[in-house]
């Protein structure tokens, strides 16, 4: 431990400790922008200058550590005014036009200026023209270069967390700024719209493609049915954003605020994530009796991000992907036949929008492959931001709703469909039910929650059954890729392996709210998801009725014809740019 | 009322000069990357910025010509643009008054046709194809990339055996450069921008003299491949010494009786004590290198057995073989070449020049050796003949100041033209034609032509030639490896075309450069023969660097190093280079401006821990 003096007061920090964080931990708040503990500790805003007791120049506290007997003053005069004017420097370079950006109230530029009381900025506004703030209005990211304030996040975050450098810095000199690394257009490029750059912006540098005005207009349609399904992990963040209490974000609330936006049909993506486990625990216990599982592993295919990356890195492998669709998708084939079939319409008028934590189910929504005659499987999809927005936008306030239940048939869910959200769940899903299969009973619930916990890798053998099954999961795409790595050099054999493209699994998605605190939530949200789980009556996905129906009544069994033509895809109908050559 | 008063510069030229030697220090180190159009722009703006504003093509054109180049970098340009800048930088040099306008303009011509893809791109996409790749200057103007302001932080904290040690995952020969690497890193060092760049190698060197001799980590499991390096020298050993530590089993074999090559058969003591280059050779040796001296490829062992023996080789060897003048009278027994007289003393047979007249011609590194050498042998006259000017000559400047306060005589623009020999066959005189420096060559140094003067007759008992050295390939060439213009064909990552387990790199592919770009060579070896061996080692090394200071050391001069003068030089080949006093490398290590922590280093991580 050092002894050191920040504002007068005498405080203890351990070594190593940044002045930062030495200063946060004593209540003192040293104002930071570009700063990410961990990921971003370059000093490039130089918002966080501290005037040092014998330094020469001010220090910046984000990237300097505690001495012994320093005396540090953070708003000292000079501070003061170096950190005003270099808030002022960014502003002039940034396009203050609040009221119309999707972050206003939610941007840490925008508090900072506040909380340093900034009424006016004193230089030019100098805003890129021309060609250079163009950007692509087709993808599902958005790079606004009028917003970027270049503090250089999503590099870190795209080569630390995701490592897939898709960002670096482009040309030097004052125009220097962010674009896609290698000098590739994004289209081009193998970015997994994982969105984990668009989380970690402190601005709208990045943000999500907005569909609001799409799923407005297909509302707006008399001649459209409207039927809207949400992922498990939105219930755990949309709460955030609108100033919820946990207890008041029930997916009750969030049906009754659809059903106020117009929606009508109100459905759960965890009936979908319950079919899911059918298909998927089934396709693997065939895969692994028959043998085909020797030298690769099954992978789940449920995030769209994690199969980009697959296709794009180790594209020899993509046949190891489960054919099962995600559970987006294979609510989307079913609303589109089964549920059109039941209400009596043609698949045509049924619009299907779904809520996700997630940006690559955009684009996994508009692949060739997840759509027939009547047009795509799922039409729209909005973000759980957008969905907030949309809430916002009708001055809804949930809090004040009633809980109303969500539709059936494709309404009903079981634990296990409601943990597919976390890191673990599909796996822990999938292995309650391959248990049933194998033993013909039920597992105690509980059996598998060694898959649980950090975004890390997690190795776990279970017998089922007198079989073993060697089963791994692993969330993040650096997390995803060296787990590849060990595979690829036969370190590493397993039969089952789940990986999430994002650090905790959805729940932690480039879709999900943004916390202007930069806290990482997925821990809090993915226990949201297992408190779910236990308190909910079936927690089997073979046991949901409506799933049984399903087969009952449409589909047969698992893995027969048509379930095979309505939820297994086929990975190799289409292209992935920038695919590794093998 | 006076007619002629003495001008003083006022104040503000005063402050103004100041500003300049600010500003041509700041452009002398220019991080290597940056956008070549910008740079053209902010030249053009400063050439606008010294028009008197007379002429139309200069006062005017300059300003038009940089609007152009702002709607380029501005992504508001089209191609049409690029053909305006070039038509309007032909008539502006064209007509431009005076140099201000013309040379001006000539800059933006030279741009504009030298990278003109850039140009291009910057209006097509509205990006630049240049970007800075490697963040810390010194680390990446090391052709080795050793970790610089790593070990001068270890060095500023007296941790000298971690210094080594940092330095050794990227440069085995830590010794041997810390005495003569020419130190490129020091080039483009950021410190010049405040003062003067920082005294690097000298700061290696304290490192070196104060550190306790250690040996080779442990290598890595052993893989049970062979390989076998030829050439002992400082590229051999470097690759010898990384695939050793990879786990490999190497054989070096070398021709001379001792391994070192030319740091130790090319570097005389006075500059490279032989104990300095044991020091690193004892630490390569620590890891288990088997060696077989005085075998030579191609006499006592056939390059092709080699390549059956062993799982890869790589080919190091230097550029030992003299180039020859080609003048009448070179045979004579007392014409001898550079390398021949140091290799020979290198190996114990040292000649006795004193009170002899000698004439060296050359105007190179290995000249200044072979002239101060000649000093030390006795020498009463020693003159450097050289056809070109003394700033034109591709000594280090420090080499030649060296030379000449040691009392050689620089004997510049004088073409050697013929050799005058006695009735015994002896050479007597060299007679040269003197040359006037002329109009600048491809290489960027002006050309020397004949002058309208009469041929000059040096008297003298020995004549040392030094311009060049070559390679002897034909051993190599019986296996298959292709050489062009005396240079073995090897590409970027080491491999030889066409032959499969063979790799060359050094002297032997670039032809007779600089010991650090030997190494360098040597590491790219060791990591591509790991990889055509299957295996991806990695060399790393685990000494953590302190923090930077705060902040930095406000300006202060630059500490040099000191030679030992003395009154005369004959039979002492003692060091001449004293190392700095402790006081002088910790206030030299505090100049560091510690670019892994601050700019755009920390952004790329500071430094890379392995490769």
């Amino acid at each position: 431990m050092v002894t050191l003096k920040i504002d007068n007061q005498t405080i203890q920090a351990p070594e190593g400790a940044t002045i930062l964080e030495a200063a946060r931990a004593n209540g003192i708040h040293i104002p930071h922008l570009c700063y990410l503990k961990g990921l971003n500790e370059i000093a490039a805003c130089r918002v966080c200058c501290v005037e040092v007791e014998g330094e020469r120049d001010l220090v910046t506290a984000c990237n300097n550590p505690v001495q012994e007997g320093m005396v540090v003053y953070t708003n000292s005069p000079r501070a003061r005014k170096t950190r005003r004017i270099n808030v002022q420097l960014i502003l002039s370079q940034h396009d203050c036009t609040c009221a119309t950006c999707v972050r206003s109230g939610n941007c840490q530029l925008q508090t900072i200026a506040n909380d340093l009381g900034i009424l006016h900025i004193p230089y030019e506004t100098q805003l890129p023209h021309g060609r250079a703030r163009m950007w692509t209005a087709i993808f599902p990211l958005y790079r606004d270069n009028l917003k970027c304030i270049k503090c250089m996040r999503c590099i870190q975050v795209c080569d630390k967390m995701q490592d897939m450098h898709v960002w670096d810095l482009s040309g030097t000199g004052g125009r220097t700024t962010i674009d896609v690394s290698g000098n590739r257009m994004i289209k081009e490029s193998d970015c997994t719209l994982c969105g984990q750059c668009i989380t970690h912006c402190p601005v709208v540098g990045l943000q999500e493609r907005d569909d609001t005005r799409k799923v407005y207009d297909a509302l707006a349609d008399p001649e459209k049915i409207t039927v809207v399904q949400i992922a498990p992990a939105v219930r755990t963040a949309w709460g955030e954003a609108l100033g919820l209490a946990p207890e008041q974000a029930t997916i009750g609330r969030m049906a009754a605020a659809l059903r106020r936006i117009g929606f009508d049909y109100v459905f759960d993506t965890n009936f979908a994530a319950d079919l899911t486990i059918m298909e998927e625990a089934n396709e693997f216990l065939h895969r692994f009796q028959s043998g085909g599982l020797a030298r690769w592993p099954m992978f789940t295919s449920c995030c769209p991000g994690w199969v980009q990356f697959l296709k794009g890195q180790y594209p020899e492998l993509a046949g190891q992907l489960s054919t099962a669709k995600s559970p987006q998708q294979m609510f989307g084939s079913v609303a589109k036949s089964w549920f059109a079939q039941k209400i009596g319409v043609p698949p045509e008028k049924i619009c299907c929008v779904s809520i996700m934590p997630c940006l690559a189910k955009k684009a996994e929504a508009a692949l060739p492959t997840m759509a027939t005659d009547a047009g795509p499987d799922v039409d729209l999809v909005l973000t759980t931001r957008e969905l907030v927005r949309m809430i916002r936008a009708d001055k809804i306030d949930p809090a004040q709703l009633p809980e109303e239940d969500t539709d059936s048939p494709l309404g009903t869910y079981t634990g296990a469909g409601a943990i597919f959200g976390a890191t673990g769940g599909v796996m822990e899903a999938a292995l309650r039910t391959a248990a049933w299969a194998l033993t013909g009973a039920n597992p105690d619930p509980e059996a598998f929650q060694a898959v649980r916990t950090e975004p890390g890798l997690r190795e776990v053998d279970y017998e089922l059954g007198g079989v073993k099954i060697r089963c791994a999961v692993v969330s993040g795409l650096r997390n995803a890729r060296q787990l590849m790595e060990r595979l690829k050099a036969k370190k590493a054999h397993y039969d089952f392996v789940e990986v999430m493209a994002c650090p905790g699994g959805y729940v932690g998605g480039g879709g999900q709210p943004i916390s202007v605190e930069d806290e990482e939530r997925y821990g809090v949200r993915g226990q949201a998801l297992y408190a779910i789980d236990k308190k909910t009556p079936l927690r089997f996905s073979h046991e949901n009725p409506d799933v049984k129906a399903l087969y009952d009544e449409f589909l047969e069994k698992p893995l027969n014809h048509k379930a095979e033509e309505l939820l297994h895809t086929d990975h190799f109908g289409w292209d992935t740019p920038n695919a590794r050559q093998t | 009322m006076s007619r002629l008063y003495i001008e003083n510069p006022g104040q503000a030229q005063t402050v103004l000069e100041g500003l300049y030697r600010d500003m041509a220090r700041r452009i002398h180190a220019s991080p290597p990357g940056l956008c070549p159009v910008d740079m053209s722009l902010n030249f053009l703006r400063l050439c606008h910025a010294q028009t008197c504003g007379k002429c139309v093509p200069c006062r005017i054109g300059l300003g038009q010509l940089a609007e152009l180049l702002e709607q380029v970098l501005d992504r508001t340009a089209s191609l049409d643009t690029i053909a305006l800048i070039e038509e309007t930088a032909q008539a502006i040099t064209d007509s431009a008054d005076c140099a201000i306008g013309y040379e001006a303009a000539r800059m933006v011509l030279t741009g504009v046709r030298g990278f003109r893809d850039d140009y291009e791109e910057h209006v097509r996409n509205g990006r630049c194809i240049s970007g800075l790749s490697h963040p810390v200057p010194c680390v990446s103007t090391c052709p080795a990339h050793v970790d610089v302001p790593g070990y001068i932080a270890l060095v500023r904290e007296g941790r000298y055996e971690d210094a080594v040690r940092l330095i050794r995952k990227d440069n085995p020969f830590v010794s041997a450069c810390a005495y003569v690497c020419e130190h490129p890193c020091e080039g483009r060092c950021r410190r010049h921008m405040v003062d003067d760049g920082v005294n690097i190698c000298g700061l290696k060197r304290f490192a070196v003299d104060h550190a306790r001799p250690e040996d080779a980590p442990a290598p890595a499991e052993a893989t049970g491949k062979t390989v076998a390096v030829i050439g002992g020298g400082p590229g051999g050993l470097t690759a010898a010494y990384y695939l050793s530590l990879m786990g490999h089993s190497v054989t070096v074999y070398e021709q001379r009786p001792k391994l070192g090559g030319m740091l130790r058969y090319g570097i005389p003591d006075y500059r490279l004590p032989q104990e300095v280059l044991d020091r690193d050779i004892d630490h390569i040796l620590t890891t288990g290198i088997t060696v077989h001296t005085n075998v030579s490829i191609g006499r006592d062992i056939s390059m092709a057995d080699i390549q059956k023996q062993y799982d890869a080789v790589y080919i190091s060897i230097g550029a030992h073989a003299d180039k020859k003048l080609g003048l009448e009278g070179e045979q004579a027994p007392n014409v001898i070449s550079a390398v021949e007289l140091l290799r020979g003393i290198g190996e114990g047979d040292i000649p006795d020049f004193t009170g002899k007249r000698v004439c060296v011609i050359g105007g190179g590194n290995v000249s200044m050796d072979a002239s101060r050498t000649a000093l030390r042998l006795g020498a009463e006259h020693v003159t450097v003949v050289y056809r070109r000017r003394v700033e034109d000559m591709t000594a280090l400047a420090e080499e030649i100041e060296e030379a000449m306060a040691e009392g050689c005589q620089l004997l510049p623009l004088q073409a050697p033209a013929r050799i005058e020999l006695d009735e015994g066959g002896s050479a007597v005189a060299l007679w040269t034609r003197p040359q006037l420096v002329g109009p600048y060559g491809k290489d960027g140094r002006p050309k020397p032509v004949g002058a309208d003067a009469p041929e000059f007759r040096i008297p003298c008992d020995y004549i040392i030639v030094a311009i060049g050295q070559a390679i002897v390939t034909y051993p190599f060439e019986a296996v298959g490896v292709s050489t062009e213009r005396g240079a073995i064909q090897a590409d970027l990552t080491s491999s030889v075309p066409g032959l499969d387990n063979v790799f060359a790199g050094g002297d032997a592919v670039s032809g007779p450069a600089t010991v650090i770009r030997a190494v360098a060579a040597g590491k790219v070896a060791a990591d591509n023969i790991d990889g055509y061996l299957g295996y991806e080692h990695i060399i790393s090394c685990d000494v953590d660097i302190s923090p930077a200071h705060l902040t930095n050391m406000p300006p202060c001069g630059r500490v040099n190093l000191k030679d030992r003068h003395l009154s005369s030089y004959a039979g002492d080949f003692t060091l001449v280079k004293e190392g700095m006093s402790l006081e002088e490398a910790r206030q030299e290590s505090s100049r560091c401006l510690r670019c892994d922590h601050f700019g755009f280093g920390i952004f790329k991580g500071g430094r890379n821990r392995e490769w």
